[in-house]
């Protein structure tokens, strides 16, 4: 699923670190300070918005949100309709 | 209230000429367009912008002692004044004006420096000893007025502002790197640094000594908490109302003289609201207060302006301010703030002394202050929740404290502890560091960073910012409890840098009208320095003192209002027009290119981001502000300096050339 990872990767390089482009998928948004408190709803907003699917409260975790490969397989699982929350 | 410029020549400097100053006076002729004064001699020349306000027909400057020996020339006011004059009169000196100029030089021949600890003002003075080839220059307390200064080619330059300096002969400006770190991580580059590396400040409440062997700067005074004094310790609450009440309207009234009539800023708010209240007591005759209001409403207070003005039944003023307002106004703005600034709220204060200035006043009397000495911001607040929380890190309640200060914490609380642990506890359980309480703040701040060029970068190096430790924090700042530290360190890393310069100083003194802030009356934040921390904030009660103060005299809908920042629109001015407009020309990969400071490809990202509606950080809307700031200033004073028209045959220009020992126009 190339296309996830390249819009998302896309979304944060354009909008949070404006081109400066050495994100690897396993890079922790939280330790490298890319996202402050507001961009993680941002965030959240796009992925809704792009993927039309509704990120639940309990799923708002960096297990999900925190790193590109993250989001991707977070974002794959409840395409497959079968998300799951991390946490439960 | 006046502008001061100068400089000497001790080596193979430029020889004093009247030239010379009329060019540098003309930059600041907005600061005193009443009178100009010029004094020269072999080594010095000193020059004054004055706008006057006490003892009208007297007080020009440059002024002597009566032996010729000393000579000033001062900017701002000694509010003591007629004390000191009556102190020195009975010692036997005489004094022939009713002007404080007049007592300071006096005060100053007869005590020398320790005199500074003696004057309760706001002021930046140059004294020069004709006899022993001395300078002295002074900066008041909390550093109200501003005074710069740089060695130049064999010359030694000072004045009050930047602008003067970069008329003298042969003076470019380049940037400071590490100024630049520092504005856009807590907003502005703290004395001696100024944003231009050829560029010096004089500290707040410090003075200097320059001669042939060099500048010496002493410290006269720094702001404090937790001094003990039993009064304190053993006072009610009662009495400490009662002592704040008489202290603040001494305060008052002091600011209260002048020949001219005063006004006030009514912002709706606590603390301009009981200085308006203050003064209504004590005007005689007309009193006007002046407020800002908003097309935006999210920005908006004006309800609770005019709800304060009719009940105060004063003459009420409003500048209505709409977006492309500010946009339009912004480039004459940062021409007088002389630093890149990251938010656009010094350009509606400057809308409003405009007001001020058209309605014919020239002094109006503001709140600035309040929330640093009685303890009134959210980032105290911040600071005392997340040294509550250290205390017991895996705690899942202590943090949604947090969400009393974060209003949008409703909605980050969606989140989780998690993250709210990582956003707001970071460096958590280290609450000994003396940069604690801000660092989040400027952490976040940093971010506006991204957009530096690699050049800049490497210019800055490994010299970037911690501010707390070029803050002057005094030894027993460690012992401290973590209200004393944060507001010691707001004091001293914004109150003068930012917000007396470009909220006020500069906003103001852009249209010749003089702010004058009774909060910062020494003895007021002498008074705050000994008040017990639970009378400052109170749990998580702001102003706790000063809030019981105004229960006495205010409504409870004013006394009792949750503090809202004063803020402005920022990417919605600057980006509220369909045609071009100089945001476009400043943002251009061409004029960021010449200036190269900043990364063109990342700034159109940002500027991509706005014009296709998506949703802005805090953080864009700060880099949005620094990056036109600093882009409107490099053309203005590195690129293209373009001097106003020296001082000419209408200006009211007096000459004291003592090498021709003749007074002339």
């Amino acid at each position: 699923m190339k296309p996830i990872r390249d819009d998302i990767r896309n979304y944060i390089v354009e909008n949070f670190l404006f081109g400066q482009d050495d994100l690897a998928d396993d890079t922790s948004f939280l330790d490298r300070g890319i996202l402050d408190s507001t961009g993680v709803l941002y965030l959240v907003d796009h992925i809704e918005l792009t993927y039309s699917i509704k990120v639940e409260n309990d799923e708002m975790l960096p297990e999900n949100l925190d790193t590109i490969e993250a989001i991707c397989a977070y974002i794959e699982r409840k395409q497959a309709g079968a998300a799951q929350s991390v946490s439960e | 209230m006046c502008g001061i410029a100068g400089y000497l020549n001790f080596k193979k400097g430029l020889v004093p000429s009247k030239e010379t100053m009329q060019a540098m006076l003309a930059t600041i002729r907005h600061r005193g367009p009443d009178q100009f004064g010029i004094y020269l001699d072999d080594t010095a020349a000193l020059g004054n912008a004055r706008l006057s306000i006490i003892d009208l027909d007297h007080g020009q400057q440059p002024m002597a002692t009566s032996d010729r020996r000393y000579w000033i020339v001062y900017n701002g006011e000694i509010f003591n004044h007629k004390e000191l004059r009556e102190e020195l009169q009975s010692s036997g000196v005489a004094i022939e004006t009713h002007c404080d100029t007049e007592v300071f030089l006096k005060l100053f021949e007869k005590e020398g420096p320790d005199c500074l600890r003696r004057l309760n003002g706001q002021f930046a003075a140059a004294i020069w000893d004709t006899r022993e080839k001395r300078l002295f220059l002074a900066r008041d307390r909390l550093g109200i007025r501003p005074l710069y200064y740089s060695f130049h080619g064999g010359s030694f330059v000072f004045g009050s502002e930047i602008k003067v300096l970069a008329s003298f002969p042969g003076l470019q400006l380049s940037w400071d790197a590490v100024a630049l770190d520092q504005i856009f991580t807590g907003w502005s580059c703290l004395a001696p640094r100024s944003p231009f590396d050829e560029i010096k400040q004089l500290r707040p409440g410090s003075y200097a000594c320059l001669d042939e062997s060099g500048l010496q700067e002493q410290v006269y005074w720094q702001p404090s908490f937790e001094v003990e004094d039993p009064a304190f310790r053993s006072a009610s609450e009662t009495d400490l109302i009662d002592a704040l009440h008489d202290l603040l309207l001494d305060s008052v009234k002091l600011r209260l003289q002048a020949d001219v009539p005063v006004g006030a800023y009514l912002s709706g708010g606590l603390d301009s609201s009981l200085i308006a209240s203050l003064v209504k007591e004590n005007a005689r005759g007309r009193f006007d207060t002046f407020s800002i209001a908003f097309s935006d409403a999210n920005f908006d207070e004006s309800e609770h302006q005019q709800r304060m003005a009719s009940l105060l039944d004063t003459e009420h003023q409003v500048i209505k301010v709409a977006n492309e307002d500010i946009r339009d106004v912004f480039p004459e703005v940062i021409w007088h703030c002389e630093s890149p600034i990251l938010r656009t709220a010094p350009a509606p204060m400057f809308l409003l002394s405009r007001l001020v200035n058209r309605s014919r006043y020239k002094v109006v009397l503001t709140g600035e202050g309040a929330d640093e000495f009685f303890a009134g911001y959210d980032i105290f607040k911040e600071a005392k929740i997340r040294a509550f929380w250290a205390k017991e890190p895996e705690s899942q309640r202590r943090p949604k404290l947090l969400e009393r200060i974060y209003p949008d914490l409703q909605n980050l609380a969606r989140l989780g502890p998690k993250y709210l642990a990582s956003f707001f506890g970071h460096g958590l359980t280290d609450t000994t560091s003396d940069s604690y309480s801000h660092n989040i703040r400027w952490t976040n701040t940093r971010r506006a960073k991204r957009f530096f060029s690699p050049e800049l970068n490497d210019a800055i190096g490994t010299r970037t910012s911690n501010l707390a430790s070029e803050a002057d924090l005094p030894a027993e700042f460690k012992h401290w409890d973590i209200l004393s530290r944060a507001q010691r360190l707001e004091i001293s890393t914004f109150l003068s840098s930012y917000l007396l310069s470009s909220q006020g100083d500069r906003v103001g003194m852009g249209n010749s009208v003089e702010g004058r802030y009774p909060f910062l009356d020494y003895r007021v934040s002498d008074f705050c320095s000994k008040l017990p921390a639970k009378f400052r904030m109170r749990g998580l009660r702001d102003k706790y003192l000063l809030r019981k103060l105004g229960k006495e005299i205010l409504p409870k809908d004013i006394w009792d209002r949750p503090k809202k920042p004063y803020r402005a629109p920022i990417h919605r001015s600057f980006f509220s027009s369909e045609r071009e407009t100089y945001v476009d020309h400043v943002l251009s990969e061409d004029s960021l290119e010449k200036c190269g400071l900043f990364n063109p490809k990342a700034v159109s990202m940002l500027t991509g981001k706005i014009k296709r509606g998506l949703p802005l950080g805090e953080i864009d809307d700060m880099a949005l502000t620094g990056l036109i700031s600093t882009q409107l200033l490099h053309e203005q004073y590195v690129e293209n300096f373009k001097a106003p028209d020296p001082l000419g045959a209408k200006d009211d220009v007096l000459i004291y050339d003592s090498r021709r020992r003749a007074l002339k126009n």
